[in-house]
């Protein structure tokens, strides 16, 4: 098919799929709308349950499953991203070779702003059922934290304060976790992922149940995950083959 | 209010042309950060601040991130 | 205006396919898939908006109420950003593999199924 004709068939279908759109967006209530029956329903039911933040309460208790899937994805996702990247038998990791440090403002910036981050990230992982947080936003965060060390320093320095097995093994016992809590649930009232903790009061930091609990496991998994993903990114960017001269690509020809 | 939510829709419809049309990906990173950012504006006028909490870091720091490191992966292989 | 919020978000989309579409490099490609992706973030969010209405968070300050925006698509969005990071992850792996394997990540040039 000639690069024209994929042209024109792809201007048929972007004309027909916006024209659909266009046709079944001006039935939806405007936007702005005071028409929101699942709100309706989501919010005295967070409110009984004592959690402030109703985005929380819906991610963790009224929807449990689902953010229990999501998060199956997540971990299956950085497991198939290491076997991709995996060191295959002709390479090996070279030393990082003469770059450059970098600026003095560089460094200090980043050295002030890294405990900084991972307070702000604990902070939003245990307050995630009082205020706008969570398990995922803090956990994201404090792996994107720890890798001021990088951008701040060498990669040697990373590496060092990175054991990458612990990480490993937390990802795992937070997923675990998580799947425990259900069972758990389900021992003691039921039902899986059940809300079966007392809810306490209304704003402070012992309330909502298992929410808080399914919190830190999310955080833990999360962050866990997304060391291990970096991890593997850097790691391939060290990675020399060890037969340079000798590789063949798929037409034959010798590759430099 | 409303007139806030319409500049920040445009805004981020013209960011969105702007990633898509920037071919370098080297530099399609860094306006990628930019759209994280404008996004990031546009959730908290729409009254969503726990998302706007995961797009500043997803969309700022950790896709940026990962793509620039693939670039440089793939320079290394030539 | 309460038709442009939900056109933005679809045109997002749409404007993410083009891309995709008239993309040289995977790697370009990747980025014009989290343009796809976040269009129907904004629509979703657009969908759960409420004028007037504050987000779903109830304080000291604020006693619950419920003219709050949609928390229940507030809380869709927010796994699947994080989520779809690791599977931009996933997808850039896999651009790295291509690259090794043929020394190429030009789409038209990868037109055999090839390992």
């Amino acid at each position: 098919m000639s690069r024209t004709l994929r042209w024109w068939v792809l201007g048929a279908g972007l004309a027909g799929v916006g024209l659909a759109f266009l046709l079944a967006v001006v039935d939806l209530p405007s936007f702005g709308s005071v028409l929101h029956p699942s709100r309706d329903l989501a919010v005295p039911a967070a409110v009984q349950h004592g959690t402030a933040n109703v985005v929380a309460s819906v991610t963790f208790d009224q929807r449990g499953l689902d953010t229990l899937v999501e998060e199956t994805i997540l971990f299956g996702s950085v497991v198939a991203v290491a076997a991709l990247l995996r060191p295959a038998e002709d390479e090996r990791l070279q030393r990082e070779r003469g770059s450059r440090p970098p600026l003095e403002a560089t460094r200090l910036f980043g050295y002030l702003l890294l405990p900084l981050t991972l307070v702000v990230g604990l902070d939003l992982v245990a307050h995630g059922h009082v205020t706008p947080g969570g398990g995922f936003q803090g956990g994201i965060m404090l792996a994107t934290g720890l890798h001021l060390l990088y951008v701040a320093g060498r990669y040697r320095s990373l590496e060092e304060l990175r054991p990458l097995p612990l990480f490993e093994t937390a990802e795992a016992v937070g997923t675990a976790a998580f799947v425990a809590m259900g069972f758990a649930g389900l021992a003691v009232a039921g039902s899986f992922l059940a809300n079966f903790l007392p809810f306490g009061a209304f704003g402070q930091l012992l309330s909502a149940g298992t929410v808080p609990l399914l919190n830190v496991a999310v955080g833990i998994a999360v962050g866990s995950g997304g060391v291990v993903l970096l991890a593997q990114f850097f790691r391939q960017v060290f990675l020399v083959t060890e037969d340079a001269d000798e590789h063949v690509d798929e037409k034959g020809a010798a590759r430099p | 209010m409303t007139v806030l939510i319409g500049i920040a829709l445009t805004l981020v419809l013209a960011g969105g042309v702007v990633v898509v049309f920037t071919d370098d990906p080297q530099r399609q990173a860094v306006t990628l950060s930019v759209y994280g950012l404008l996004m990031t504006v546009l959730f908290l006028l729409l009254a969503a601040p726990d998302v706007a909490l995961s797009q500043v870091v997803v969309g700022t720091a950790i896709v940026p991130l990962m793509v620039m490191l693939t670039i440089r992966k793939m320079r290394g292989n030539r | 205006m309460s038709v442009y919020a939900y056109a933005v978000g679809g045109a997002l989309v749409l404007i993410g396919g083009v891309g995709i579409a008239r993309s040289r490099n995977l790697v370009h490609a990747v980025g014009c898939l989290f343009i796809s992706q976040s269009g129907t973030y904004v629509f979703l969010l657009a969908v759960g908006y409420q004028k007037g209405g504050s987000a779903p968070v109830f304080g000291s300050t604020t006693p619950p109420s419920t003219q709050v925006a949609d928390p229940v698509v507030q809380s869709l969005t927010l796994t699947d950003v994080v989520v779809s990071a690791t599977v931009t992850a996933l997808l850039l792996a896999l651009a790295i593999q291509i690259d090794k394997t043929h020394g190429t990540v030009d789409p038209d040039e990868l037109t055999s199924l090839e390992g």
